[in-house]
């Protein structure tokens, strides 16, 4: 009635491995964790689409915890690139290398 | 094609077409709006894959706060820290990318299940509400406990970089 179920998960897996990319290529910190978010998005898709597929409810509920981890990761993320732009100067992963606390 | 099918096509295009240009802009402010969209339109896919409730969740959490939360970390930096080298690791992570995307479509068109196709279907809010807290009430503590510790690391983290504090007020 919709589209095939294939569709949903090859759209899942395009937008995981976009953000896989952005997670590679870039070399900023804060792009690093907008390719984390994207990725995030792209299983968010996969499990909401396995629960309207077998209409169990279950991935509907992973999605929500889902969301709440990537809010607890971006928050903390953000403040670790805060505190270490504070010390060196950069948002260049390769910049830091004083391994103290 | 059904009205619905159309209109899953066109937000996967909306939210693909968005997504590849924020990921591919220098500058974080740029990818970051273009982000919005690409959230809006998951949003929407949402709502057409039978999840209201979720749909909204995503507009607020998501497109909402975890967005505005970035942007005001991008406004805090005096400049906007400039990317050296640019074009050296784009190669590499493309292929990656490409090699990994390949493979997917390669496992999902060799399922014979993949050819389904979904009925509509909606979970209600309210129905949905209570399966959460009747059959999953510990993990929804569990997540609680998870953001509150969140919370406790980054009032740790962003004091400074002093051990006990006394010099938070040094400025970024």
């Amino acid at each position: 009635m919709i589209v095939p179920f294939g569709h949903v998960f090859i759209l899942a897996g395009l937008i995981f491995s976009m953000g896989l990319v952005c997670l590679v290529a870039h070399r900023n910190l804060i792009m690093t964790l907008v390719g984390v978010e994207v990725m995030m998005n792209g299983a968010a898709i996969a499990f909401v689409a396995a629960s309207l597929r077998w209409h169990l409810m279950e991935g509907q509920a992973f999605m929500l915890f889902i969301l709440a981890v990537a809010a607890a990761e971006v928050s903390v993320g953000l403040a670790l690139v805060v505190n270490v732009f504070r010390r060196t100067g950069s948002l260049d992963p390769d910049s830091y290398n004083i391994l103290k606390w | 094609m059904t009205l619905y099918a159309a209109i899953f096509y066109l937000l996967s295009a909306v939210t693909v077409l968005a997504t590849a240009i924020a990921i591919t802009r220098r500058q974080p402010v740029h990818a970051v709006l273009y982000l919005i969209v690409a959230f809006l339109g998951t949003a929407a896919l949402f709502f057409l894959l039978g999840a209201p409730l979720l749909a909204a969740f995503v507009v607020i959490v998501y497109a909402g706060a975890i967005m505005v939360l970035i942007l005001f970390v991008i406004m805090l930096f005096r400049r906007s820290p400039r990317e050296l080298r640019l074009l050296s690791e784009w190669g590499p992570a493309t292929l990656l990318g490409v090699v990994f995307l390949a493979v997917a479509i390669a496992m999902v068109f060799k399922d014979p299940n993949s050819r389904i196709v979904l009925k509509g279907a909606v979970a209600q809010p309210g129905d949905f509400g209570r399966f959460l807290f009747e059959r999953y009430w510990l993990a929804v503590e569990i997540v609680s406990i998870l953001l509150l510790v969140a919370l406790v690391t980054i009032i740790q983290v962003g004091k400074g970089r002093g051990t006990g504090g006394e010099e938070q007020e040094e400025g970024l």
